[in-house]
């Protein structure tokens, strides 16, 4: 398998002040791959803090890594010839959380996809750029007469983001990286939304990485599911058996505070306590640990990834009954 | 009988804009008692922070409270002097707007803001009084009485939203409205500010109007929900009405759109948009979306009726719906 692309032991630390040094782990040596044979949507999911965000702007290249590559289709990005760079730029995609600030308010909404057409020459006639358009738009369900020509405040937020999946959908991207693309939108809205996603992964045979904190709707669109915390990996594996039956004690508490919209399934049934964050992060040991109410002797130590089944691996020690996993070999508990 | 700690009768609100009068809250009418949590759903623009606002009386122009009354615990807000509006406002009825936490002054100490609420009020005339309030309101929504001593940039997103609870708790409300109060905050966070929301209400024995668009979040917390459209109430329910037997075709839709944990990948969206209140169509607002319309619906607006003692729907054809099954 080629791999589409491939973080190897990444590592972004933030650091600020010029005489005492303060640093900050955003995301600590995370090694990931998605197939580019096999179009997927992998969810990456955490609280603010998580590193969420940075891997996002890691992935699209606006950051570097501070330690570490990201290869996309065998090439380092930080790397790239210009002619290759544009090339990555075309088909790595991003959809970001906020629909209201990515519009230029004096400009009708045909801007944002018609600047793209230019920068990369997709058509060299107007009739050309106007079907282009139009094609994109009617991939994300949107008819291209009802938004063409207006002005973003006359959209509501559901149809904003549509047009920004079709900004990215004009491009044919190869990878998405959709930065909370519904958090900002009104849940009546959400499904649409998330049903274009999903059409782009099955029909147009995009990658997508979807990052977010709602559990819930990553459940129904993701086939699989890293859940960072303070920038390390606690669980990953299958959404399915991820969400149903959660092992790190971290995930446990996230499902647990989800408020599933099911009278039958109350808040914190699992009887996990929520604790405080106390403190910065202090030494090497488990990232959880402060927080966590089964915590140990031997959390001091750093955990390593205990894989749980096929499909599931978590990295914490009352798991370690398990089989290690190698860091580096986290992408084979992910089903594609 | 127990009185009703909120009676809103027939409230109306319209914006004066230039493009013409806009009827953002038309004839609600709403009661509560106390103790009880109600939940008031609906998309962005249905008018449900307009409610808050109007019973807050702090709608701005060009907006302006047209008519009906809101009374609370006795007294007729609508009917108040500025003054007295204003002493109302947190001792009888207090507000916990959206992304409360980025209201509070970055300059100032925690403890300074409390004792800034507790004095306008002139509620508590001296100091070791006022500290024991803001003491006893700090551990009631679970935070240290050495918070006060802080600034609001030492504490975390969470903390900053319990701080401004108990800032609205500070001096006792009857009826807390609180909007929206954890949308800018990850689960795990809500959860923990819920429940003390939850916990600070049982032990004022207040009244709670919780605003937004989260139904999960109500399934979990209140005990009726009244859903909007367009500033108009649609139906009014126990929450256990609401969630297994909605009546009103919106509230149908609403609740099928949720996600579920046993049929994954199904999605079921509202089709179609909320009109703009400028162009509102002519007799029920929700017809040009409603799978069920009839030529009623385009003619009449359908008056909110008791179906049941406890169920509120203002639709034509509830009653033949269920006179088909």
């Amino acid at each position: 398998m080629a791999p589409l692309i491939e973080l190897r032991n990444v590592s972004k630390v933030y650091s600020k002040g010029l005489i005492a040094r303060a640093s900050t782990v955003a995301l600590d040596n995370l090694s990931l791959s998605l197939d580019a044979d096999k179009p997927t949507i992998m969810t990456v999911a955490g609280e603010s803090g998580s590193g969420k965000t940075t891997l996002a702007m890691l992935l699209l290249g606006f950051i570097e890594p501070s330690s570490g590559q990201i290869y996309y289709q065998g090439k380092d990005i930080t790397k790239l010839s210009p002619v290759e760079r544009t090339q990555f730029r075309k088909e790595v995609q991003a959809v970001f959380q906020d629909p209201f600030a990515v519009f230029n308010p004096f400009y009708p909404v045909d801007h944002l996809l018609s600047v793209p057409i230019d920068k990369f020459k997709l058509a060299d006639s107007k009739a050309k750029a106007r079907n282009l358009m139009e094609e994109a738009l009617n991939g994300v369900g949107l008819r291209a007469e009802d938004v063409l020509g207006r002005f973003p405040h006359q959209l509501s937020g559901g149809q904003r983001q549509r047009i920004n999946v079709a900004r990215a959908l004009l491009l044919k991207p190869k990878l998405i990286v959709a930065d909370e693309p519904v958090s900002m939108v009104d849940a009546s809205l959400r499904a649409t939304i998330l049903e274009s996603l999903r059409k782009l992964n099955k029909e147009y045979g995009i990658s997508i990485i979807y990052i977010t904190h709602d559990l819930t709707t990553a459940f129904h669109v993701a086939n699989s599911i890293v859940v960072l915390y303070r920038g390390g990996v606690m669980e990953a594996g299958d959404i399915e058996t991820v969400i149903k039956s959660p092992q790190h004690p971290y995930t446990r508490l996230l499902i647990d505070s989800i408020p599933w919209p099911d009278l039958d399934r109350r808040w914190g049934g699992d009887q996990m306590p929520i604790k405080e964050i106390e403190g910065a992060l202090m030494g090497t040991g488990c990232k959880f640990a402060s927080r966590c109410p089964f915590v140990m002797e031997k959390c001091k130590n750093l955990p390593a990834h205990f894989r749980l089944n096929q499909h599931q691996t978590a990295s914490c020690f009352l798991h370690d009954q398990h089989p290690m996993l190698d860091v580096e070999k986290l992408t084979e508990v992910l089903p594609m | 009988m127990t009185q009703p700690v909120l009676t809103v009768n027939n409230l109306q609100v319209t914006y004066f804009t230039e493009a013409g009068r806009v009827r953002a809250l038309d004839g609600v009418n709403l009661t509560l008692n106390p103790g009880e949590k109600l939940g008031l759903v609906g998309e962005s623009g249905s008018g449900k922070s307009t409610m808050a606002l109007a019973m807050m009386r702090m709608i701005k122009p060009p907006g302006r409270i047209e008519g009906g009354s809101v009374v609370v615990d006795g007294v007729d807000l609508t009917k108040l002097n500025d003054e007295e509006m204003r002493e109302a406002r947190l001792s009888r009825i207090s507000y916990i707007p959206q992304g409360a936490m980025n209201s509070l002054n970055p300059v100032m100490r925690i403890g300074a803001q409390m004792r800034d609420a507790i004095k306008a009020h002139k509620l508590a005339p001296d100091a070791d009084d006022i500290e024991k309030r803001i003491n006893a309101a700090l551990v009631s929504v679970d935070l240290k009485p050495t918070v006060a001593k802080m600034y609001p940039h030492e504490l975390s997103g969470g903390m900053k939203q319990r701080v401004c609870i108990a800032i609205g708790i500070l001096l006792h409300p009857k009826l807390i409205i609180a909007d929206e109060p954890t949308s800018a905050l990850d689960v795990v966070t809500q959860r923990q500010v819920m429940q003390t929301l939850d916990s600070v209400q049982k032990q004022l024995g207040a009244a709670i109007i919780l605003i937004g668009h989260d139904m999960g979040l109500m399934a979990q917390f209140v005990d009726k929900v009244a859903v909007m459209y367009t500033g108009r109430l649609m139906e009014l329910s126990t929450v256990q009405d609401m969630f297994t037997n909605p009546q009103h075709p919106y509230a149908v839709a609403l609740i099928k759109s949720l996600p579920n944990l046993n049929q994954r990948g199904v999605f079921h969206g509202i089709p179609g948009l909320a009109p703009a209140l400028l162009r509102l169509p002519p007799g029920c607002s929700f017809h040009p979306r409603c799978p069920i319309a009839q030529d009623i619906c385009k003619a009449q607006v359908p008056p909110l009726e008791a179906k049941t003692p406890t169920r509120f729907v203002a639709c034509h054809l509830v009653e033949k719906i269920k006179n088909e099954k």
